[in-house]
């Protein structure tokens, strides 16, 4: 099945004697200790004890750094505060936080050095696209594209907000702000155009209920007034809390440079092994052409031929595009500080995804196909009635479920590592316990690991289930009738 | 208390999506200690039934949550 393996001796031997330590390395994962030395094996388990504590360290820095960065912003707005109170002569209620009876003469945005850690609002956080791409404590800015309807686009970079790791703008741009990585308008149009500096925590989240439902509204705080601060328009009709609002936000955001980037990535890779299949034509495969062919052939052999029967040529270079992109983008959000994009936990990427999958389909749907779908033969007339309603339905429920398939399990193994790193907030009460931090920091580092290894299997099963699935439903709209 | 019944529901569709992915499963298992030499065909469709069962609860759960 897998013939580059079979030819493979040649190349063990190669990587047994040039990478003596890697070779170990795999006896050891394999559970055969015998054959390696004891001063190996030391080395091999000193190596992983050092990145296990080099990853802690790394956590629980970006921790101590955030908490005294936190420290620093709430002494300047405490600060700031009192002078303002003094010249204004009156105090400011510290309890109006909450308390939203439409009075917007005076706002107080309450941020509570040692609140309560959320962790489903941060796991939200998170996983969801941004306007800056923050690697570490290094930022990137992106181009910004907004469209307001009646007064054109603008068009600025995001590192003009001056943003923190948090994704939180320093400053405010052409009436628009950086809230947690996301460009939100600012709604009264009496505010300064150009850079504006905004005052720390000045942008703050309320819970607002409408007809019993709970809806996150951003406010900004400036000179005493409270301003309501539109997110971007979404295409949901409000089904996910989205809806049209005054502006479009068609930038380049995170997710979309992360697409590039493994387009680039994808096609530098398989041109490379189309060269290398023309130069070495009959030699065993090297290199990264040693990789990805057994899983090709996989996708050929166990995908592409039994679903797609004689026509299965035709089809694969889509069935392939499809899991490979699925499975770049699955596992480069699985590599820890690199930014963690959730591409494939967008529901707008899974959602085009699956439109394709639809539009390939139903294009190439035969007449059997589309005739078991409106006039189910073999059945009586008043059967047809129930159905084909039901067909139709299925036709498509069968994208929709592709789509929501993918996005649920790529977001969910998302959110539940976030919410395993803040397991160290949790026990570590957003930094007043640090010796429990650092206790549960070993605990959460071990969970977080564990699950990346599932999460691993899971980046593979998805992009698989997506192209088998696919080719199921694309090999039943073409096959040829036969009787039942 | 709207939040609290949307996770009792979900929590509802995760029993029976679970019942179904065990079946399968399961019956994957002894189908291969039955036919060793059948793996290949058997893990493949495993995962196909698993998928779409699982299809089935995640809109369960999303529309638990979103309604």
């Amino acid at each position: 099945m897998i013939p580059s393996l079979l030819e493979g001796q040649i190349w063990m031997y190669k990587i047994d004697e040039l990478y003596p330590l890697q070779m170990a390395h795999y006896t050891y994962l394999c559970g055969d200790f015998k054959q390696i030395s004891v001063h190996v094996r030391f080395r091999i388990v000193l190596r992983y004890t050092l990145y296990f504590l080099l990853s802690t360290l790394v956590i629980q820095l970006q921790a101590q750094v955030d908490r005294d960065n936190e420290h620093q912003e709430k002494v300047n707005h405490d600060d700031a505060d009192h002078d303002h109170d003094k010249q204004d002569g009156h105090t400011i209620d510290n309890d109006s936080h909450g308390n939203h009876d439409g009075d917007t003469s005076s706002c107080n945005p309450h941020h509570d050095d040692h609140a309560e850690f959320n962790p489903g609002a941060t796991a939200f956080h998170h996983i969801s696209d941004q306007n800056v791409y923050n690697i570490g404590w290094i930022q990137i800015p992106l181009p910004c594209i907004l469209y307001v309807p009646g007064q054109g686009f603008d068009i600025f970079s995001s590192g003009k907000f001056n943003a923190d790791y948090h994704g939180n703008g320093k400053y405010a741009y052409d009436g628009y702000v950086l809230y947690l990585g996301q460009v939100r308008r600012i709604t009264d149009p009496s505010f300064p155009k150009g850079l504006v500096e905004l005052k720390a925590h000045s942008v703050f989240t309320e819970v607002e209920v409408i007809d019993t439902k709970e809806h996150d509204k951003v406010y900004l705080c400036y000179e005493d007034k409270k301003i309501l601060c539109d997110s971007k328009s979404t295409l949901d009709f409000g089904l996910f809390g989205g809806g049209l609002t005054s502006f479009h936000d068609l930038s380049m955001t995170k997710n979309v440079v992360t697409m590039l980037l493994i387009f680039l990535l994808l096609s530098w890779m398989f041109l490379s092994i189309a060269r290398a299949y023309k130069k070495r034509d009959g030699m065993a495969p090297a290199g990264i052409q040693g990789f990805i062919e057994p899983i090709f052939e996989f996708i050929q052999e166990d995908v592409a031929k039994p679903f797609l029967g004689k026509s299965w040529e035709k089809f694969q270079p889509f069935l392939m595009a499809l899991f490979f992109f699925i499975l770049a983008l699955n596992l480069f959000g699985q590599i820890p500080f690199l930014g963690g994009s959730n591409v494939t936990g967008n529901l707008s990427v899974t959602f085009v995804l699956a439109l394709l999958a639809f539009i390939v389909t139903n294009l190439h749907g035969n007449k059997h196909y589309w005739g078991h779908i409106f006039n189910m033969p073999g059945i009586p007339g008043w059967v047809k009635v129930v159905v084909t309603p039901v067909e139709v339905m299925g036709l498509f429920i069968k994208p929709l479920t592709l789509m929501l398939r993918l996005f649920g399990n790529i977001t969910a193994g998302h959110m539940v590592i976030v919410i395993f790193v803040g397991l160290i907030f949790i026990f570590g009460e957003s930094g007043a316990n640090p010796g429990a931090a650092w206790g549960s920091s070993i605990g959460s580092v071990l969970l977080t690991l564990f699950m990346m290894a599932i999460e691993l299997l899971v980046a593979f099963i998805q992009a698989f289930v997506f192209a088998i699935l696919t080719a199921s439903y694309i090999g039943a709209a073409i096959e040829e009738h036969h009787d039942h | 208390m709207t939040g609290t019944l949307a996770a009792v529901g979900a929590g509802l569709a995760v029993i029976g999506a679970g019942l179904g992915i065990g079946q399968i499963g399961g019956k994957a298992m002894e189908a291969i200690a039955r036919q060793p030499e059948a793996v290949g065909d058997i893990r493949a469709n495993m995962i196909l039934m698993a998928a779409l069962v699982e299809g089935a609860a995640l809109i369960a759960i999303l529309l638990s949550f979103f309604t």
